[in-house]
Parts: C-alpha cells; sequence; structure tokens
C-alpha cells in the first residue's frame, strides 16, 4: 500500500493545521488585521526552514525514495496572473477564513458549513478552466 | 505527551512542522500544493469533456488526493482524541474588532455565527461561503497555488512570481478586512 505515506502525511497536515490554528477564521482575521504575530511565525518560521531545506537538497543532489534526483519546477515568470488571480483568492481567505487545505480539515473538524465553501472552491476552479485563454497572464 | 500535542502549538513549532511536511513530500518526489486538487476533482466529475485545463490524467495526482483525504483524518483526529477544549487565545484587539463588526468571539476556532450549522446556516451565510469558495477556487488557479504551493513551497524555492502571489493575497485579503467586511456584516 504505497499510498498510505500520503494519506499518513495528510493526516499529521491536517493535525498541524488546527493545532497551529491556522485553519481558524479568528486567526486569518488577526492576521490581516496586524494585531498578533502568531500567523506571520508561524509561516516565517515554515519559509526559512524551507528555504534552508531546499538549499541543501539542490546543494547536496539528494534523491527521492524513488532513486530520482529531487527536482523543484520553477513557477512560469510573469507577474499579471500572480496579482490578479492572488488577490481574488486574497478577498475569499478573508471572507472564509480557509485556504484550500484548512477548508478540508475543518469539514473533518466538524465544520460542515465549509462543505459549501469547497463546493464553491470547485465552481471557482471550473469557470477558471472555462475562461483561462481569455485571462491577462 | 499526548497532553502537549493536545495544547495549541506554538508558532515556531506550527512553522517547523509545517516546513517538516513540505521536506517530507519533496522526499516522496512530490511538491506541496493543495488547490490543485480543487482541479484535479474537477476532471474526476467529467469537467475535461468539454473544458481542456480540465482534459489531463488525474490518475497521476492521485497521491495528492490521498494527502486530502488524510487532511480530513486529520481534522477529525484533532477534534476527537487530541481535542483542546481551552478557548482559542485571540488578541484583545481583533476581539473588539470584530465586536464592531457585530460578530462575538466565542473562542472556538470559527465563529458559529457564521460557521454555526445546529440552527442551520442562515440564507446570507450560505451565500457568502459560496461566495468565498468561488473567489478562492478561481483566485488560486488562475495565481497556479495558493498558501501552500506559493507561500510555502514557492518562497521556499526563492521563486519571484511565488512573492508576487503572497503579494497578490495580502491586497485581497486586506481588502476584504477592512473596506468589505464592514460593508457585508
Amino acid at each position: 500500500m504505497k499510498g498510505l505515506r500520503y494519506i499518513l502525511t495528510g493526516l499529521v497536515f491536517g493535525v498541524i493545521m488546527v493545532k497551529s490554528e491556522a485553519v481558524s477564521w479568528y486567526r486569518i482575521q488577526e492576521m490581516f488585521r496586524f494585531q498578533s504575530f502568531h500567523m506571520y511565525g508561524i509561516i516565517g518560521t515554515a519559509v526559512f526552514l524551507g528555504i534552508v531545506a531546499v538549499f541543501f537538497i539542490k546543494k547536496l543532489g539528494l534523491k527521492d525514495t524513488e532513486g530520482q534526483p529531487i527536482t523543484i519546477p520553477n513557477k512560469e515568470q510573469g507577474w499579471r496572473r500572480y496579482l490578479i488571480g492572488g488577490s481574488i483568492f486574497g478577498l475569499g481567505w478573508a471572507l472564509t477564513g480557509a485556504c484550500p487545505g484548512p477548508m478540508f480539515v475543518n469539514i473533518g473538524y466538524g465544520y460542515w458549513s465549509m462543505i459549501i465553501v469547497v463546493t464553491g472552491a470547485l465552481l471557482g476552479t471550473y469557470l477558471y478552466g472555462v475562461f483561462q485563454k481569455k485571462l491577462p497572464h | 505527551m499526548l497532553e502537549l500535542i493536545k495544547q495549541p502549538w506554538p508558532w515556531y513549532t506550527s512553522g517547523m512542522a509545517i516546513a517538516a511536511i513540505m521536506i517530507t513530500l519533496l522526499l516522496f518526489g512530490k511538491t506541496f500544493g493543495f488547490s490543485s486538487n480543487l482541479r484535479t476533482i474537477c476532471t474526476i466529475m467529467g469537467a475535461g469533456k468539454t473544458v481542456e485545463f480540465f482534459d489531463f490524467d488525474w490518475r497521476t495526482k492521485r497521491w495528492n488526493l490521498l494527502f486530502l483525504s488524510g487532511s480530513l483524518l486529520g481534522g477529525f483526529l484533532a477534534s476527537s482524541l487530541l481535542k483542546n477544549d481551552e478557548p482559542l487565545q485571540l488578541s484583545t484587539a481583533t476581539i473588539q474588532d470584530l465586536k464592531g463588526l457585530g460578530i462575538i468571539f466565542d473562542g472556538k476556532l470559527n465563529p458559529a455565527q457564521i460557521f454555526g450549522w445546529e440552527s442551520g446556516t442562515s440564507f446570507k451565510n450560505a451565500i457568502l461561503l459560496l461566495a468565498g469558495g468561488i473567489l478562492i477556487g478561481f483566485g488560486t488557479r488562475y495565481a497556479g497555488g495558493c498558501t501552500s504551493g506559493h507561500a510555502i513551497s514557492g518562497l521556499s524555492n526563492l521563486q519571484i512570481p511565488s512573492l508576487v502571489a503572497v503579494i497578490g493575497f495580502f491586497i485581497g485579503g486586506l481588502l476584504m478586512t477592512h473596506l468589505l467586511l464592514p460593508l457585508i456584516f
């Protein structure tokens, strides 16, 4: 059962999201009001350690569990899609207090109304697919 | 040990744990990014028949759907075996600000006023949650990633586009928090 490791990693991720309170609508409000260091501390620590880890993974040419060299795809160049798309996501993030991961974690936690948010997110993703070629990227 | 896990974690523990998730997935040969699951689910539901964007072999993203299932289980575990009954330690300034909007802090993770299910979600709340979801789905796919794909994976890989995306997250978030929420609530 090779897929089990992904389920387990996801399970740990879900617990982290709750215990860090990153799934909390209140914490996201606090973040966007700059009234606590909490969320900035979490993201800052993760990014700092991530930068160090990715640096060493590249430097040492580490291989993954399949024996393949670890490569991290670069993002496409440009700025429009990132700035516009990012801002649209930010509006939804501050309204629902959930990013894509936490909305599922919240359902697992028992916040059933997050199913409405997930339904909307699927609809929004579908709409992007429909209009993709008409949008500036 | 269990008691230690049950308590809310300090920011540095949480940050280290999130970095560990990203690194674990890299070691498995995968890249941490949650929102692409939304595209995969659209494909499984048949969106690929009419829209080219969804026409891909979803099995290549099976691992991420398993990760998603795990995160649901993780949420459940955190609400049962690992449940913490202490109220959330929200800053008093935020409590005051939200009071001004008519949202009373109840010490839980999410306000029952918006997410309450027992009394039945009001029509207005349902519309707000649906609209918020649409913005999240559309925006993350347009930007090519969310908090995990851009803020964590992208910034760790020193990607300028990810930095632009994160700036966008904040433009939208600040606009909603300071200009739109007072109009909505």
